[in-house]
């Protein structure tokens, strides 16, 4: 080692020491300053997603209030009388909800007597029946059909299944009620094809494979435990379902039940192509009548005038709480099955 | 013994009869979904020909034309909708499994997107039609793009959020402990997990406004002419398909069917693509 001057050598340390200080320095402080903007860039990134969170909420908020200023008119100018009149004239600026409403309603109600028995079955037949290699693709099946557009129902009813009903089975409908009392006023009419009724079936088949998709979701989370139990004391296959597993998943059902009620009560497409948007009402499910959908979808375009504007608003005003009240009593039920099945 | 044998017999009758009306309605069921299917391509294949896909639509009573207009408005339309409404929905189902996961706001968020997740779509077409069009005057492609990208964000936040649930907060935790801050954790931990049930979120998306009618037939509207004109009506599949099939005209009939085939082959894709894609993501 050869020799440095005890002055030097001071001087030497002294500048070593002052880097290796400076220079922790520098690092402490650049890094001060990368967590501050990291720290910055968090408070941002998690405020866009809250302001955009809050977003769902405004939109849901905003549509209520579209749709309220938008109807305030006819409200104005018809007051209550707007749910119950059954005139829709826009000659003499006369409106009233009151054939859409009841059309809407029934259409749907009828929809769901066809389609949630048989949709029940398709779920039974998919967990209990099914042969085991079957199983997935017919399920992967109704999954995929309950995603295709309704525009397709609603072509296909109208050119294959309304004249299909006119040709066969409203004669048939006719024939064989046509002289028992009450019945005979439900299928009076000319068979013309398109009406209620085929409206009705559309949008039960529309429905179905929604429904059965649900409803077998919901089959599957009985215990296998349950079942086998059931079966180990005697019971035959349909005891076991009608007493294990549709009591174990009701509230799942009716949920899922009710969600399919939700789509069809709103359902434009389908519908509009094979209602004959009437607006009158009728007893027989045979004549052309309209729901709440299907009038906004014909005649708002061609509305002329503010007041007949405002009260095909209003009408998607009354569609929207109908459908929002079914869609949140849906959740709740669905929200309480969840929360069975977590504890 | 006897008793209790025939009554078992009874009983084993009606399962039986209960089970065979549950084959027959699975039957009756799937036939007429299968039939609408077949019908659709039925009906459709026979106009369908490259001339579908370089023609615009021809005017009424015509013979030829093709959809192009129709194809290209649809395609301009669901790719706004889509840009539009899958950012917000990403984030907001970020916010809802991340930073507020135990939040009350999320539950109510949550609960309200659900609903409107199955709200009516023609009620869309009315919220935009009265925030965007009768502001601005005229129907465009800017507000059906709207409206799609309002039935959109319900979809895109339900997966995000869900998916987004499933990563292993060991995942996230590892991250914070190496010193990543929250929203580098969520970049690029998170959603680098979540990726695959995230797209497939999209996708689903995409298939289900790539076929609605009704919120386009007052925002949107339709145009008989090619127009990438934003700001303009613009035509689309959905509402060609609408006034063509209750047309008199036997050309624009056909037409409606092909291009019913066309979204229907279009949705199937998609939605077969998300589930392939959901199912490989679970795995891996």
């Amino acid at each position: 080692m050869s020799y440095v001057p005890e002055t030097d050598r001071r001087r030497v340390e002294t500048l070593v020491d002052m880097t290796i200080h400076d220079a922790t320095g520098i690092a402490a402080r650049s890094r001060a300053r990368v967590l501050k903007r990291l720290g910055r860039g968090d408070a941002v990134f998690r405020a866009i997603t809250k302001a955009s969170a809050i977003g769902v909420l405004i939109v849901l908020g905003a549509i209520f209030v579209s749709l309220i200023m938008g109807s305030a008119l006819a409200f104005q100018t018809f007051g209550f009388d707007f749910f119950v009149t059954e005139s829709w004239n826009p000659v003499t600026e006369n409106f009233g909800a009151r054939a859409p409403i009841v059309g809407t309603l029934v259409t749907s109600f009828i929809a769901m007597l066809i389609a949630v028995p048989i949709g029940l079955g398709i779920a039974i037949f998919l967990t209990e029946l099914c042969p085991p290699i079957l199983r997935r693709p017919i399920g992967i099946a109704i999954e995929l059909l309950a995603g295709v557009p309704s525009i397709i129902y609603g072509i296909w009813g109208l050119f294959v299944f309304a004249p299909f009903m006119q040709e066969y089975v409203q004669p048939a409908l006719i024939g064989a009620f046509g002289n028992v009392p009450v019945l005979s006023s439900l299928f009076a009419g000319p068979p013309y094809g398109i009406g209620v009724l085929t409206a009705s079936l559309i949008l039960a088949i529309m429905v179905l494979p929604f429904i059965s998709a649900i409803s077998r979701d919901v089959f599957e989370t009985v215990p296998v435990l349950l079942k086998e139990s059931a079966f180990g004391i005697g019971c035959t296959t349909w005891e076991v379902i009608r007493s294990v597993v549709i009591p174990y998943t009701s509230v799942g059902l009716l949920g899922g039940v009710m969600l399919g009620l939700g789509r069809a009560l709103g359902e434009t497409m389908a519908v509009t192509f094979v209602i004959g948007n009437a607006h009158r009402l009728s007893t027989s499910l045979l004549a052309p009548g309209t729901t709440i959908s299907a009038t906004i979808a014909n005649e708002f375009t061609e509305a002329t005038g503010d007041l007949y504007t405002s009260s095909l608003i209003a009408l998607g005003l009354i569609l929207f709480i109908i459908t929002f009240i079914v869609l949140a009593l849906a959740r709740l039920l669905l929200m309480r099955l969840e929360k069975s099945a977590g504890s | 013994m006897a008793k209790d044998l025939r009554k078992y017999g009874g009983r084993r009758r009606t399962s039986t009869f209960v089970l065979g009306l549950c084959w027959l309605a699975s039957g009756i069921g799937i036939a007429v979904l299968f039939i609408i299917l077949l019908t659709l391509v039925y009906r459709g294949v026979g106009s369908l020909s490259t001339l579908v896909l370089t023609q615009d639509v021809p005017p009424p009573g015509a013979t030829g034309g093709g959809l192009r207009n129709a194809i290209v408005g649809s395609l301009i339309l669901t790719f706004l909708g889509t840009a539009i409404g899958t950012p917000i929905g990403i984030l907001a189902g970020t916010y809802m499994a991340e930073y507020g996961r135990h939040a009350r706001m999320t539950h109510v968020v949550r609960f309200i997107n659900d609903i409107l997740l199955s709200a009516p779509s023609i009620v869309m077409g009315l919220f935009v039609y009265g925030i965007m069009v009768r502001p601005m005057g005229h129907f465009s492609a800017y507000a059906g793009a709207a409206s799609l990208a309002v039935l959109v964000i319900p979809i895109v936040v339900r997966t995000t959020e869900n998916m987004l649930l499933l990563v292993p907060d060991q995942l996230r935790e590892a991250a914070s402990a190496i010193g990543m801050p929250r929203s580098l954790v969520i970049r690029h931990v998170a959603y680098k997990a979540a990726m695959a049930g995230m797209i497939t979120g999209v996708l689903l998306a995409v298939a289900r406004i790539s076929g609605e009618t009704a919120p386009l037939l007052f925002t949107a509207l339709n145009n008989q002419f090619f127009s990438t004109d934003l700001n303009a009506p613009m035509s689309s599949l959905p509402a060609v398909i609408f006034q063509f099939a209750l047309s008199p005209y036997e050309r624009w009939q056909d037409l409606a069917w092909t291009g019913a085939l066309l979204i229907t082959a279009a949705v199937l894709t998609l939605s077969i693509l998300a589930r392939w894609l959901g199912s490989s993501g679970v795995k891996s």
